[in-house]
């Protein structure tokens, strides 16, 4: 359950104040698939910075499952990214020559789990994204869609209550696209995960079931997509 | 998060740039090897000569002209050339009551040797028959010189080990004749052996005093008309006895010199200790000197670690910012960082401390230094190497630690 009210972010760029939030107030509920969409420099990317708590609010209130992050200092936002969010970055992020497996570790790592569990936890991620057959493969020896795959599974292996995917399609071709998109619906359909997707693209907005739309640092529209694209089936422009 | 896995990142970091790894830690390795190489061959060193000097007897003392080595040199003082001379030795073998077990009178200069082709310059000592005993010299073969040899002018010398070889080779020296600055030496004996170190026997020729200074030494050993010596050895009979020996010699000499109570001696009266001391403080200050600069070539290296870091955390940023993305926390990211610099510097420390051993041994193999290998330098070596990458870790990591995680995830 996330509560946003009158979110404000600016920054300082040499003798100018940017307001990169302007004023942004939403609710999103535990289940929902939602997309957050606008163009670049519409403030975006610092709205999902600080719903993932990788950032705080200049002003504003921002409460997560009723715990208010405004307040919380660099270690307990650590601990917060940790436990209840799973990121999905454009170009993957993976750690180079490391294991499938350990990547999707790592999150575990942070948040202490032991050496067995880690690895048990893992494999099960990895398997619930299909690639439980390329556990010791390294990002290099896997395919763009496949690495993908593998951030997916790191993002959910802490079953966190968020996922947060920022352009998850925008470095993949759009049949691998497709696939991604797929698996997104996958997991929100059948675990009841929340999922928001930040993107510019309005064809993977429409694959959510919401799209918050938003323009210099302001939400412009908030509605509900009573029918969302199932992924797979042919593109069709409206 | 436990130390063995941010120890195993730091492996992994490492061995993904391997080249860059290995040339960080090349300036540890040198300075570290340089540390433990050269307290070794001081240590080495300084044992020799306390052994080769306590070897000669450490109940002797040496008389030797000169002044005291306290005052600066060239201050004001006159630096007039000062003499021991014969008669001194006569005065304190008459007069010196003390406990003394001997007291012998020496003369040395370097003439060229030569027999058959064989031709070099060696230094000749002219002594008395006490010599031997003083110095407790070991005759192998032989006889050492005596008393009657010195009252009839013979022309008889007793050669040390490495001469002896130098000169005669394979060859029995005993019955030959060599010649001595042109003058004919008969070889009655040969001395032991006693190894390469300061004061020992084996480079020398001994030839009777009074010889020398009838036919040997000449004008050189001469002034105003007085014959001169080198040096005076007395040989206390214990080591509790060398303070008041040496203050009763200091003493008749004084009178002898005819010197007034406020004017400096002319001569130095030098126990073994004395020397020991010296030398000792000689080789300890070299040791600190070398090893400053050891030191100053590890804080080079150190610098060149914190260089690379700085640099890896620059090229990892994204790496850091998906970390905190991922959970991780200030204080993680900052030891995962600490670790890897102290994990390069002790790697550089280990691999310093086995070529700086491969270095002392090798000094000792090839029978240079016979160096000593010490604990207290492999384990200053290590600890020094271990707070250079603590100290120069330190930057590189809180730089990494503070990045702010969303501007970290975005780096290009």
């Amino acid at each position: 359950m996330i509560r946003a009210q009158d979110l404000t972010k600016v920054y300082q760029m040499g003798d100018n104040e940017v307001r990169a939030l302007d004023g942004a107030s939403f609710t999103i509920n535990k289940g929902e698939m939602i997309a957050i969409m606008g163009p670049s420099g519409s403030g975006k990317s610092t709205l999902m910075s600080i719903i993932g708590c990788l950032d705080v609010p200049s002003s504003g209130k921002y409460s997560l499952d009723d715990v208010s992050v405004e307040t919380l200092d660099e270690s307990k936002l650590a601990e917060v990214r940790g436990r209840k969010i799973g990121f999905v970055f454009q170009q993957f992020n993976l750690l180079a020559r490391t294991s499938a497996l350990e990547n999707v570790m790592l999150p575990l790592t942070y948040a202490g789990y032991s050496g067995r569990e880690r690895e048990d936890r893992a494999r099960k991620a990895l398997e619930r994204v299909g690639l439980g057959d390329r556990t010791h493969h390294a990002p290099n020896e896997l395919s763009g869609g496949q690495q993908q795959r593998v951030a997916i599974a790191r993002a959910i292996v802490n079953e966190p209550n968020i996922l947060l995917a920022d352009e998850p399609t925008g470095a993949l071709d759009s049949k691998t696209g497709v696939e991604i998109m797929d698996l997104f619906q996958r997991l929100h359909k059948e675990n009841g995960q929340t999922v928001i997707l930040v993107t510019h693209d309005s064809y993977v907005a429409r694959h959510t079931e919401r799209i918050i739309k938003i323009s210099d640092g302001k939400i412009v529209s908030d509605e509900v997509n009573l029918d969302p694209i199932k992924a797979g089936t042919p593109r069709v422009e409206r | 998060m436990l130390f063995s896995e941010n120890f195993k990142i730091a492996l992994r970091a490492l061995r993904a740039n391997k080249m860059r790894s290995v040339l960080t830690i090349l300036g540890i390795v040198i300075g570290v090897a340089t540390v433990v190489a050269l307290l070794s061959i001081g240590n080495g060193a300084t044992a020799s000569i306390t052994d080769s000097i306590q070897s000669g007897g450490s109940n002797l003392l040496t008389i030797s002209p000169g002044r005291q080595q306290t005052a600066m040199p060239g201050m004001g003082q006159s630096q007039t050339a000062s003499y021991l001379y014969y008669s001194d030795y006569e005065l304190l073998e008459r007069t010196l009551t003390g406990e003394i077990t001997s007291i012998v009178p020496l003369y040395q200069s370097s003439y060229t040797v030569k027999f058959g082709d064989e031709s070099f310059t060696s230094p000749i000592s002219g002594v008395m028959e006490d010599h031997a005993q003083a110095r407790s010299f070991t005759v192998m073969d032989g006889r050492f010189i005596t008393d009657g040899d010195s009252k009839s002018l013979s022309r008889v010398a007793v050669l040390g080990s490495t001469v002896a070889d130098d000169l005669f080779g394979t060859l029995s020296p005993l019955g030959q004749t060599v010649s001595i600055n042109g003058v004919k030496f008969e070889v009655v004996g040969l001395l032991e052996s006693e190894g390469s170190s300061i004061g020992s026997p084996d480079d020398i020729i001994y030839v009777p005093l009074e010889t020398g200074y009838a036919k040997l030494f000449g004008d050189t050993a001469n002034h105003n008309g007085k014959k001169t010596l080198n040096s005076i050895l007395v040989s206390v009979t214990s080591s509790d006895n060398m303070d008041a020996v040496s203050a009763q010699a200091e003493y008749i000499l004084r009178r002898a010199h005819e010197l007034k109570p406020t004017e400096e001696v002319d001569f130095n009266v030098m126990s073994q200790s004395d020397t020991l001391e010296t030398l000792n403080t000689v080789t300890q200050t070299l040791t600190i000197f070398l090893g400053a600069i050891a030191g100053i070539s590890l804080l080079v290296g150190g610098i060149g670690i914190m260089n690379i870091m700085l640099v890896s955390v620059t090229e990892r940023t994204k790496e850091i910012g998906l970390r905190k993305a991922v959970g991780a926390t200030k204080n993680q990211i900052l030891t995962q960082f600490l670790i890897e610099t102290v994990t390069l510097s002790l790697l550089g420390g280990l691999v310093g401390i086995l070529l700086g051993i491969g270095i002392a041994l090798a000094f000792s193999v090839t029978g240079l230094i016979n160096s000593v290998i010490t604990m207290d330098s492999i384990l200053l070596a290590f600890f020094f190497a271990l707070a250079i990458g603590i100290f120069f870790g330190i930057y590189p990591a809180l730089r990494a630690a503070t990045l702010h995680p969303m501007v970290a995830l975005r780096y290009e």
